[in-house]
Parts: C-alpha cells; structure tokens; sequence
C-alpha cells in the first residue's frame, strides 16, 4: 500500500454562517474573507504538516490544484511542491495535479513538472486532472464543451514533450508551437509515474488503462459511497484487455482522523470534521457542472457531479452520519485499521489519498493524529496485497544518490583553485 | 408546421417548414425551439417560413467539428445553400441572431434583409450579461420574460422535475443544447462581432423587449451604432424571450424590412 498525506489546504476562518449567509466557497467567494497576513501562517504551517508526514515515513505528500476556492488556497500546487522538493527527503511529491487544459501552452506543465523532479531527485507523482467544472469552465473560462478535446491535446503535448530527444513541431488545434524542446526534462524515465483524477466518466477510465496511469478518485463522502464507482473502473480494466489488475492501477482519497479511541477522535475532531463537511462544501450548484463538461456518455450512465446538492438539499451532517456512512474514517488505531482494510480491499486500491488535516483543524491535533496513524495504523497496513508488492509502474523511482539542499559549505573568502567539471554521460 | 431534415456536411438537419411567401429563414436561441413557438406562427402567416435546428437542438445531432463563430455561420450558410434558397430574409434570436449577424457580415452580397431580435453578440464592460450558464432552471423565467410567473408557466408545463427520468433526460438535453451553445458563448457571448458588423450591407432591423433582463435593451443601440441605416423597435412590456411574449410585434416589426 501507499499512502500519501494529503492537505486541500482550506481557508480556516469561514464564518459560523458562511452557508445561509454567503452565495458560494468556489468561484464567487467573497474576496473580504480571505486574510492575506492570515495567510501566511496558514500556509506555513500548512507546508510545515506536508514536511512533518515526510519524517513520519509516509510514501507520499500531496497537493493539487484549485482556483478561487475557500477550501483549497492552492491555486498553484507547484509553488508548494517546490517548496517541499527541498524540505523533504523521502516522500513522493504527489502533485494531483495540474489542469492542463487551462496552461497556455502546456509545455508549461511539462517544464514545472520537469523542475520538480530535477530538484527532487525524482520523487515526482504527476497529477493530470481534467480539472473541476468551477476550476476549468467557471474561474478559467475554458468552453465546457472543448475542455475534453484541449485536455487531450495537452496531455499529448506534454509527453512528447517529455520523451522525445529531438526539437518537434507540433500542429495542434489549440497548440501551435513550432520548436517544442523543453529545458529540463524529468530524471524519472520514460516519464514520472502519472494519476489521474477522475470522477466515474468512462472515458478517464479507458484513458488510464490505455496508457499505464493511476486512476484516482478523489471523493469527499467515502469509500461506502465510492463503491459503484470502483466497480465500473475494474470492470472496465477486465473488459479492455488490461494485463493485470494491480490495486495500484487506483487511488482513492479518504478523510482519516485517528485518536486513542474512539470516543477520543470524536471529541477531538468534530468541530473540524463539521467545519469540511457543513461550511466548506458549499458550492453554488450552478457551477457545479457547465453544460457540455460532462460527456453526454457520462451524463447517461448517471454520473453526476459530486458537488451537485443531495437530492432534498443540505442537511447538517452529524459524527455519526459521516462516520457511520464512511464520509470520515475515524477513532481508534485499531478501528481506524479495520475501516481502512475494508476500504483497501473492497475498493481494491492500492494508492490512497489520506486527508488528514481536515476543515480548520489546528496543527496540534493533525499532528496527533497524523503520528498515531504513522506509527499504528500504517505499518499493519503495508501488506494488504502482497501479490502486487513489486509492481512500481504507478509510483516514484528517485536517483539514490541526491543533493542535500542547503550544503554548499563554509564561506569561500579565497580565489578558489580550478575544479574539474565532471561530464554528463551525454558528452 | 412541418418537420423535415436536410443534408449538411456537419449533420443531417431537422427544420420546420409553414407559410407561403417570401422565403424567411428563422435561427433560434440557446434555449431552444419548438413547433409551438408563438414567433413561428406568427412569421408564418406571413413568410414561408424555414426554422433549423442549431446541431445540438431538437432532432439534429450535436457536432463536435463545430467549435467556433466562423464554424457556426458557415454552417448557417450550408443549410441555405441544402434548402435551396437565395437571398431568404435573415431573422435570429438571441444566440441565432449572433449567427445571423455573423453570416450576414461574411456574405453581405447574399443576404439584403435581416432582423437582429435581441442578438447576442457584442459586450458592454458596463453591462454585463447574466453568466446563463452558472443558472439554475428556476432562475431562468426572471431574466427570460416580462412577467416571469406566465413565463415559469410556460417554460415549466408539463414538466416533472422531481421524477429522476425526467430529470435525467432533462440533463441530457440541457447538456447537448447549451454544451454547443457555450462555443459561442461561453464564458463572454462575444466572439469579435463587433469588429466585423460594418461588412453587413443589408436592411437591418434590430427588435428588443423593454424588459429584457438578459441582454439589456442598451445593446440595441449598440448593435444599432455599428450596422449602417439599421433600425431599432423596441417593444413595450416584453423581455428577452419577447418573441414569445409579443410575437405578433416581433412578426410586424420583420415585415417592415421585408
């Protein structure tokens, strides 16, 4: 198993009645609720929970990519990856991931992403999500209907290129770009391991399949909910012919919070776990899905988006509906095993997303339980398919040997003396 | 009113067909067009009347090789040309008047008499329009009509938005309909018009509802401004769908530039 520690980053000082009183957390929030000397420790400290599961061992740190979001402040995942690059050592940065419809031109991506698995030293996971219809039609103004073909057309640009060792010309529809020659390329070849984002279309499915990628799921109501979803994903992987059914051929991301017991988690992370889950998913549902975003395909088979409103509107969630209704895995180590297995298992993924700071919960508590999860929870759990323990397609290969940042030396006051440059096995 | 379907390079396309007369060719809206729409009655007992489905609307299939302005006037074009007509009069509402400016601009030589009703198409910094988009179905009637509770009741009739069959047929439908409609409008319903209306040489007459919440009044002028000798009639106690709300004005008001 792989687990990668996951931080949407939301804004933590939403009003009590942000929900009656405020139009919506995306798009149209009101610009007077952000802080921005607030934010500066909220991102710090943010970055400095990212760094912390790093030393607890976790195999990869995540981030990914929102705009004009009050639950997600990181409009560019890569500002804060590269802040990890040089603060981590171990962990995979999953960055899940760029929209790369929305980069004009996407060799941006390839270059960014080319960065931060130079600087790395290969440890970067390359998120490729279509992007939500508020990110990608409504804050970025990509027409709904051409998003999919643009998607695609990056997503091709992008690889080539990454892998090709030759200037190209490539004639795009939305891409016209004469000498593609991209400076630097990524360490990890013949490309860093690749996920994608998906939210049950059939065409992301066949989309992962065919190209070797990680199929990721990134729900907020849990792995009860996710159930059909999964199905319809292995039953995809065994109707295209894929060779094999590895586990990590999918992700899947959880709402994990971990106390002594049971009883524990729940007084210690209720008013945060309600924070998420009753202020900050409160998306207008007119931006949920602009006509001509979701395929007419997906539309049929009943996939509707998950930031539409329940059917009968809100309610407020209590502990024990998002607990029980496996929204939030929470409690015990021991209960907090069980309910992750069965996840594991019943999902069949291998990849899991644990988002362990949730709403505004302060860096005491995710700390908490962030180490009780690494120290109690992660290590029972490391086994669960032994079958597939050395399949590495969907995951980092980092050099062995990488720079330690921050070691250039006591200062130089003398001329230094003439140093030989070693050559790169090019020349 | 007949429906019938005619051959296009981008899709077979279905259109309706009544009256007699001088042959009108009447482009519709984002919202649609059914065979009981009051304007094509009204055009009808007047003109012979051919209305198309834009690709995505009704019985004619979507189509993904149509993504810009160029495309969809073109294709406004192209179904002239299968329905065998020459210089028919040229009338659009709303998203079928943008296309209809549009074609009249590219091909000035074949078109001489055009009716602009409430057309999209230009921008105004200091009036924007409502993002339709981002709306949900029950916002709709207040931007749409005059007197929104008629119009919820006309929009609505029949309709069971609670029954999920209903509801999901409804998504499909919404989806093809306003998923081709956004490559012309979405996210701004302004695609460079503005910089090609002086091409348009024919008879122009620009018709708008008082009320309309939509596009707001203030861009008849605007439209007015750019295409030489164009008249405007606007009509009292209408919004934007005023060609279901004052259909016999609208008919009238085309009459005068026939």
């Amino acid at each position: 198993m792989k687990f990668t520690w996951f931080n949407l980053m939301p804004w933590p000082y939403l009003p009590d009645d942000f929900r009656e009183k405020h139009h919506s957390v995306w798009v149209d929030i009101d610009q007077r609720l952000f802080d921005p000397e607030k934010s500066n420790a909220v991102y710090n400290t943010y970055m400095d929970l990212l760094e912390y599961a790093d030393t607890l061992g976790f195999d990869g740190i995540g981030v990914n990519e929102h705009h004009q979001n009050g639950y997600g402040i990181m409009p560019s995942p890569n500002i804060i990856a590269a802040g990890l690059a040089r603060r981590t050592k171990n962990a995979a940065l999953v960055v899940l991931g760029n929209s790369i419809a929305l980069y004009n031109p996407p060799v941006r991506v390839a270059e960014e992403f080319a960065m931060l698995d130079c600087i790395s030293g290969g440890r970067l996971v390359a998120g490729f999500p279509v992007g939500t219809s508020m990110d990608t039609n409504f804050c970025y103004g990509q027409i709904p209907a051409l998003t999919r073909e643009k998607y695609a057309e990056a997503h091709d640009l992008i690889i080539r290129a990454w892998t090709e060792r030759d200037p190209f010309a490539f004639n795009g529809r939305y891409n016209k770009l004469r000498h593609v020659n991209i400076w630097p390329r990524p360490i990890q070849q013949p490309r860093p391991p690749v996920h994608i984002p998906g939210g049950g279309s059939v065409e992301t499915y066949d989309f992962c399949i065919d190209n070797t990628y990680s199929y990721s799921y990134l729900s907020f109501s849990g792995y009860l909910r996710a159930q059909a979803l999964m199905d319809g994903y292995w039953r995809r992987v065994e109707e295209r012919g894929a060779p094999d059914k590895s586990p990590y051929r999918a992700g899947f991301a959880q709402t994990i919070c971990v106390a002594e017991t049971d009883e524990e988690a729940e007084r210690l992370y209720w008013p945060h776990v309600s924070y998420f889950y009753n202020r900050c998913l409160h998306v207008y549902p007119g931006f949920a899905d602009a006509p001509g975003y979701r395929t007419i395909k997906t539309i049929q088979t009943g996939a509707l988006s998950q930031y539409a409103p329940p059917r009968g509107g809100y309610t407020e969630l209590t502990w024990k509906d998002l607990v029980e209704g496996g929204h939030v895995i929470a409690g015990s180590p021991e209960t907090v095993r069980q309910r992750l297995e069965e996840l594991a298992k019943g999902l069949h993924v291998g990849n899991i997303f644990c988002l362990m700071h949730v709403g505004d919960m302060p860096a005491d508590k995710c700390m908490y339980s962030t180490k009780l999860f690494a120290e109690k929870v992660m290590p029972k759990l490391r086994n669960v398919f032994p079958e597939f323990a050395s399949d590495d397609r969907f995951w980092i290969h980092p050099m062995n040997k990488r720079a330690v940042p921050g070691s250039l030396g006591p200062e130089v006051t003398t001329a230094p003396g003439a140093s030989v440059r070693i050559p790169i096995p090019a020349e | 009113m007949e429906s019938k379907t005619v051959q296009t390079r981008h899709a077979p396309v279905r259109y309706l067909e009544a009256g007699a007369g001088e042959p009108l060719v009447f482009l519709h809206g984002a919202g649609g067009m059914t065979e009981n729409d009051p304007i094509l009655a009204e055009l009808a007992s007047r003109f012979h009347v051919y209305a198309p489905f834009i690709p995505g609307y009704g019985e004619t299939e979507e189509c993904e090789s149509m993504r810009d302005m160029l495309d969809f006037a073109l294709h406004g074009w192209d179904v002239v040309e299968a329905l065998g007509l020459k210089n028919p009069i040229l009338v659009g509402h709303s998203m079928g008047g943008m296309i209809a400016a549009e074609m009249a601009a590219l091909a000035p030589n074949d078109v001489s008499r055009l009716a602009l009703i409430c057309p999209a198409g230009l921008w105004l910094d200091d009036h924007p329009i409502v993002d339709i988009f981002s709306l949900l179905p029950f916002e709709m009637p207040k931007y749409l009509f005059h007197d929104p509770e008629k119009g919820a009741a006309q929009m609505t009739s029949g309709l069971d938005m609670s029954d999920p069959k209903f509801l999901q047929t409804y998504l499909i439908r919404n989806a093809r309909q306003m998923g081709m409609a956004g490559k012309l409008l979405f996210p701004i319903p302004e695609r460079g018009l503005a910089e090609r209306l002086y091409r348009v040489t024919a008879k122009t007459v620009i018709v708008w509802g008082e009320s309309d919440k939509l596009i707001p009044p203030i861009y008849g002028p605007a439209f007015q401004a750019k295409i030489a000798g164009a008249s405007l009639v606007n009509i009292p106690e209408a919004g934007h769908m005023v060609i279901a709300e004052k259909a016999a004005e609208v008919a009238r008001a085309v009459e005068a530039v026939a």
